[in-house]
């Protein structure tokens, strides 16, 4: 622990005061890059298979806006929260980062048990992966974003255990900036899910 | 930064654990080598197959089936598994060398981008022992690759490569950051070698390139082992999604495999025509041009798909504008030449072989971008015969030509230059005889990947000869393996700087010390080593004073990570859920332990590097 005495007086922006630090934000912004390209191929997937229902239930009989209203609501606030946990890293308050990020893990939980409410409820009215091409694209799409916050939650559950050891230093600052901006990014992917899959879903029938 | 960090004392190192745990970028070179360079002889052991099949008329040596899968594992493993981990050894060897850095960005993501790549490589082949190999082709394309027609093997195409994916992506987003932010001081984005710019554009390929492609095994992953119904036209899925994700990553990806070769080729024929590279800018320019009209074009594969007449078109001339940035690049090369004091080293002859060779490769590629005339030249061997000019005529000759100019700077010991040129000569004239009589049996209307013809049709002669010419070419690479053994027995060190070289990695030790560079150089212009001899300097001016080099802990945890998803991987395949929990459980449990544990690294002291004979 002799390590970290010497950062007792942290430098401003701490997550990007050494290399190291400057490294992985950009390294990470890249990954997101990547993620990005992910995440519009599978959506592109879908689009074009979104009415290929085969004769299973389709996104007009499905999807119920309350529940996704509600889940939307719970992971955008969740963005928010962790937008606070940022700020209060650039205070270098590491007790308000560790409140916000409870909060946003909560609420990330919150939307995942939503998700897994509503994964359930569409496999009992006939709608499973196996189902139709409709059915494989929508698990696939918001399954592989669910997974992505489910990782999200476990990774920001474990900076903040090994912060309470380690405290707020160079080395674990870049680690919560980069939780931080992950968890933007899974909330931007879900803005668009809301859009594409669900709204895009409920209003209209076939296209052309 | 030494001043806070503990001072844990250097670790013991031997062996084969030095090997498994090394975070080195040198040392993961020579890995990616070994690796690569296996997969390659595997590769080539299938080619010869192959031709040996299609020697004669209806011969029967090893039949239509193991036909089948020996085109598909020749392609995916010479693409994948030989082609990709070249590339990234001389990435390795040379990048942080050639920008004055200690290392790369990420040594820790560096290693398990390797280690990912072997076992996703190990894993698919496998397949051969365990019920068959893939045998939809490299491209895998649906409904051929599902169940209903393909058996096991393209599960094992599937998730070896998903995993050898995931390391090829970390890989270029590592090399990616270390260019942008571990440059020298005064190395300045335009002073930065050929070779540099072309690994950096090509890592900003692989980001944006791969993902497709894993989406596109997921997809396919889905289909064939959870019932999905992406590609299954009788539930509603659509067989067309798969060429585009294919091609979306696949175009970009031979553009991922040639830059690097175009900026081998620049460093070489620059250095051994004594004369800066001409028209740099250009060069730069060009090599980002074509890395950006590379994700324009996927279609152009799709031609005969029935995507209608404007797409073809778009993507027809999409294609033909990427013949104006290689052709600035072909006449850079040769204005280089011209008036130069030329040497044709080993390196310079594989150079200078590769211009015209992917010239010829080039101009056919221009010919299949006419969407009328492709409906012609679609699916015969005149496509065979275009891709291997370009692939083995460009990449593989710029591979050679980087290896024989890289050697003595990755292992201390020059290859022989006799032998070198025997090398040359055989799988030179071997190449040629090869593919140049395909373009006229794919004229003629021989298809690819059928396993035998009539005879009497005037195909015998050509697939005769292109037989022939394949033996040539594997006594050029026996000889070259023969060359690496004579180079590893030879006692003879190589000097730091043999061929008189213009940029930093020639300005250091062959092979390098584990710090690259004691001192940090200062860049004052393009070929940096160059400036310096002109001005009449010894060597490089350091940017710092000498202190302390502190260096990342070697770590056994990369090789573990890949090893769990390997193990988890054999679990997806057979539907045993215990095996893929006990896969994911190690390689969640490195990451795990790699996150709560801090690398406080090492120091190499001031003394130290003075004792290894290193001059202030």
């Amino acid at each position: 622990m002799a390590t970290h005495q010497a950062n007792a007086v942290l430098p401003d922006e701490p997550e990007k005061a050494t290399l190291e630090g400057k490294n992985k934000v950009l390294g990470f912004w890249l990954f997101l890059g990547g993620e990005t390209v992910l995440f519009g191929s599978l959506f592109a997937t879908f689009i074009a298979l979104r009415d290929q229902a085969n004769g299973g239930p389709t996104s007009q009989q499905l999807f119920d806006m309350p529940l996704v209203a509600a889940a939307t609501l719970i992971l955008l606030t969740s963005s928010m929260t962790s937008v606070m946990a940022t700020l209060a890293l650039h205070k270098k308050d590491l007790k308000k980062i560790q409140l916000w990020l409870t909060i946003t893990v909560l609420l990330g939980l919150g939307f995942l048990a939503l998700e897994i409410y509503e994964f359930v409820h569409y496999v009992h009215e006939g709608h499973k992966i196996s189902t139709s091409a409709f059915g494989s694209a929508f698990y696939t799409l918001v399954g592989f974003h669910g997974g992505h916050v489910a990782f999200g939650i476990i990774w920001i559950i474990l900076l903040q255990v090994s912060a309470v050891k380690k405290g707020l230093t160079v080395v674990t600052a870049p680690k919560f900036y980069l939780a931080s901006l992950y968890w933007h990014f899974i909330d931007v992917v879900w803005v668009f899910i809301f859009t594409v899959v669900y709204l895009m879903g409920m209003i209209g029938g076939k296209v052309g | 930064m030494s001043a806070h960090a503990s001072h844990a004392p250097a670790p013991n190192r031997s062996g084969l654990w030095d090997w498994l745990t090394t975070v080195d970028h040198k040392k993961i070179a020579i890995l990616y080598l070994i690796a690569g360079g296996i997969f390659f002889l595997a590769g080539g052991f299938e080619a010869m197959l192959i031709r040996l099949q299609l020697m004669y008329p209806e011969s029967s040596v090893i039949g239509a089936k193991t036909f089948n899968e020996m085109i598909t594992m020749h392609g995916t493993t010479m693409i994948f598994l030989a082609a990709m981990p070249v590339i990234f050894a001389l990435m390795n060897a040379v990048v942080p060398l050639q920008i004055g850095a200690r290392d790369v960005a990420f040594p820790f993501v560096n290693s398990l981008g390797f280690w990912l790549f072997f076992f996703g490589g190990v894993l698919l082949n496998t397949s051969w022992f365990l019920g068959g190999a893939p045998d939809a082709g490299w491209t895998s394309y649906t409904t051929l690759a599902l169940n209903q027609y393909s058996g096991r093997g393209v599960d094992f195409y599937v998730l070896g490569l998903q995993i050898a994916g995931i390391g090829t992506l970390i890989g270029g987003i590592n090399f990616l950051v270390t260019i942008i932010n571990m440059r020298a001081p005064g190395m300045t984005f335009m002073r930065m070698p050929m070779f540099t710019w072309s690994a950096f554009i090509t890592s900003g390929l692989i980001l944006f390139a791969f993902p497709a492609i894993t989406v596109g095994l997921v997809l396919l992953m889905f289909d064939r082992l959870f019932g999905g119904n992406f590609f299954n036209p009788d539930a509603g899925g659509n067989v067309v999604i798969w060429e585009h994700l294919f091609w979306i990553f696949g175009h970009p990806e031979v553009y991922i495999l040639i830059l690097p070769a175009f900026g081998v080729i620049s460093e070489i024929v620059s250095t051994f025509a004594r004369k800066r590279l001409f028209g740099y800018s250009s060069m730069v320019f060009a090599t980002a041009l074509i890395g950006f009209l590379g994700f324009m074009v996927w279609a152009h594969h799709m031609f005969t798909t029935g995507l209608g007449a404007i797409a073809n078109t778009l993507f027809g001339l999409a294609t033909m504008l990427i013949a104006v940035p290689t052709g600035i690049k072909i006449f850079n090369w040769l204005l280089t030449m011209w008036g130069g004091q030329i040497r044709f080293t080993t390196a310079n002859l594989f150079a200078v072989g590769f211009i015209p060779t992917f010239t010829i490769g080039g101009m056919t590629g221009v010919m299949l971008a006419i969407p009328a005339a492709d409906y012609q030249y679609h699916d015969s061997y005149f496509v065979v015969a275009h891709f291997h000019y370009v692939i083995v005529g460009g990449l593989v000759f710029g591979l050679f030509a980087g290896l024989y100019y890289w050697w003595p700077k990755m292992f201390g010991k020059m290859l022989n230059e006799t032998l070198g040129k025997w090398n040359f000569w055989t799988f030179f004239i071997g190449f040629h005889l090869t593919f140049f009589p395909q373009h006229f049996l794919g004229l003629m209307g021989m298809p690819r990947r059928v396993f035998t013809y009539l005879k009497d049709q005037d195909l015998d002669v050509g697939n005769f000869i292109s037989t022939i010419g394949a033996f040539g070419m594997t006594i050029g690479t026996i000889l070259f393996l023969v060359n690496c053994a004579v180079a590893a027995k030879s006692s003879k060190r190589a000097p730091a700087d043999p061929w008189d070289g213009r940029t930093l990695e020639w300005s250091i030790p062959s092979p390098p010390p584990e710090y690259n560079f004691a001192q940090t150089p200062l860049v004052r212009g393009l070929d940096a080593l160059w400036i310096e001899k002109m001005a009449g300097n010894k060597g490089m001016t350091p940017a710092e004073p000498l202190g302390d080099i502190h260096m990342p802990s070697p770590s056994f945890l990369p090789f573990l990570m890949s090893l769990g998803l390997f193990i988890a991987g054999y679990g997806f395949m057979y539907h045993v859920y215990v095996v893929v929990a006990i896969g994911m459980l190690i390689t969640f449990a490195c990451m795990f332990a790699r996150s709560i544990k801090d690398d406080p690294g090492y120091h190499i002291h001031e003394d130290e590097i003075e004792e290894k004979g290193v001059k202030a």
